[in-house]
């Protein structure tokens, strides 16, 4: 199943890449590939910008708007005047997860 | 000898301790009782899912020694039912961090499953003494909280990132801690939405049940005056729509997820309730020709914004998607429930609803 593509925010700068395949082995959705001895985004539009690239790139070669795809959250957060998050939280609980 | 703060010794999914480098951990039951899935059951319907947690610490499964693995989780019950119980028959170390009793994906994405409490609980529990290696499985889905390279430099362990689904770690573990991509790649495949389903209802229900009861009361109204007649006729025909089309969209529009049309939640959870609405001339409409024209709006208007609620439990929505078919869909959605509800009180008055 795929989601809305052309809107995703994942960046990867290629000359900034040492090649340790951190990125391939923390996403979920296999939007990394090797080309030759550096990681290429082979599936953009299959990310879901949960930041697991990024936070794991010791490069700093990865950059995304991390956040959950969570409506319910995002309304909340319009709401609380917060940054869009999951309301999963102990005195929150909201439709997500 | 010191019990680890936090480590409840004995629990009903515990069996014993086990002596870790001088302090005593308890030993987890590998195989899920009764009591464990009766447990997940109530979760999965919203029932005290909030206060399904276990103590953070180290526990054991099996006999664990030096050179045993050291698995990472959540303490969401849920999610360490699944680790524990994937180890059968195995000798492993079990370190659970503390993420307020949220799942590991969850809690990664806030960050409470995330590099300094899991460099805290290595420290807290003196792992380095515990085990020989230097190495700490941590689940995949983990990953967007945990920083590997900043975990090794401040605590001298290496994070292997393990399998997404718990079922996997077993292969893992033979593979010399290697996944297959399988293993990495996320799913949702019909089983796991509809696993999703009823939390979505039950949440859903605390909003739509007061509402129903509202629109019973109102129902009742007319240019006369209030009457019980009129509010259990129109009121109680409003009542059982708005649940009807909330429980089918909550029930059908995960189960259809992959076949509804569009990319955006909010347009799938239109189609669903435009065909909803179809259906109302074969069960003789909504009453009065205002009130068959106000749930024809309604109905697509409440089934699109709770599908676009589902976006929450998925596996695949971006935040910039989200945010993007946010602003197309919610002023159409809040437009059509307006005018909805206006035709509806409108037709109270000026046709009395079904009753006239």
């Amino acid at each position: 199943m795929r989601y809305i593509e052309d809107v995703v925010t994942l960046e990867l700068d290629v000359d900034r890449c040492n090649g340790c395949r951190m990125c391939l082995r923390v996403c979920p959705h296999a939007v990394f590939q090797m080309s030759g001895k550096r990681a290429v985004l082979h599936d953009r539009g299959a990310c879901m910008e949960c930041g697991a690239c990024a936070r794991n790139c010791e490069q700093g070669a990865i950059r995304v708007r991390a956040g959950v795809g969570c409506a319910a959250g995002v309304l909340a957060g319009l709401v609380g005047g917060s940054e869009p998050s999951c309301g999963c939280s102990v005195d929150k609980p909201s439709g997500c997860c | 000898m010191v019990v680890p703060s936090g480590s409840a010794l004995s629990t009903h999914f515990t069996d014993g301790a086990v002596d870790a480098a001088g302090v005593q951990v308890p030993r987890v039951r590998t195989a899920l009782t009764w009591r464990d899935h009766w447990g997940t059951l109530l979760a999965r319907w919203a029932i005290h899912r909030m206060d399904y947690r276990v103590a953070p610490g180290l526990y054991a499964a099996g006999t664990p020694d030096a050179t045993s693995p050291v698995l990472v989780s959540a303490n969401y019950k849920m999610s360490f039912d699944c680790v524990r119980s994937a180890l059968a028959g195995r000798h492993a170390w079990l370190l659970v961090l503390d993420t307020a009793g949220i799942n590991v994906w969850c809690a990664a994405g806030k960050g409470t499953f995330g590099t300094d409490e899991l460099v805290r609980r290595v420290a807290d529990t003196g792992l380095d003494r515990v085990v020989s290696h230097r190495k700490l499985v941590v689940p995949q889905l983990g990953a967007p909280g945990v920083a590997a390279h900043e975990v090794r430099q401040r605590c001298g362990f290496r994070v292997m990132y393990g399998p997404v689904r718990a079922e996997d770690l077993a292969a893992f573990l033979d593979a010399g801690m290697k996944a297959s991509p399988e293993m990495r790649q996320v799913r949702f495949n019909l089983r796991d939405r509809m696993t999703l389903s009823p939390v979505e209802l039950m949440q859903g229900y605390k909003v739509v049940l007061p509402v129903a009861a509202v629109l019973l009361l109102l129902g009742g109204l007319r240019s006369s005056g209030w009457s019980w007649d009129a509010a259990r006729q129109t009121g109680g025909l409003a009542a059982l729509l708005l649940f009807a089309a909330f429980t089918g969209a909550a029930v059908l529009g995960p189960a259809l997820l992959p076949w509804l049309p569009g990319r955006a939640f909010s347009v799938k959870g239109a189609m669903l309730g435009v065909a909803f609405a179809a259906l109302l001339p074969l069960t003789g409409g909504a009453g009065s020709p205002w009130h068959t024209a106000a749930w024809a709006l309604l109905i697509p208007a409440l089934a699109s914004f709770a599908l676009m609620n589902f976006t929450g439990a998925t596996t695949f929505t971006s935040l910039s998607g989200v945010l993007a078919e946010m602003r197309r869909a919610v002023p159409v959605q809040v437009t059509a429930a307006v005018v909805g509800l206006g035709l509806w009180v409108a037709g109270l008055w000026l046709d009395g609803g079904p009753t006239t």
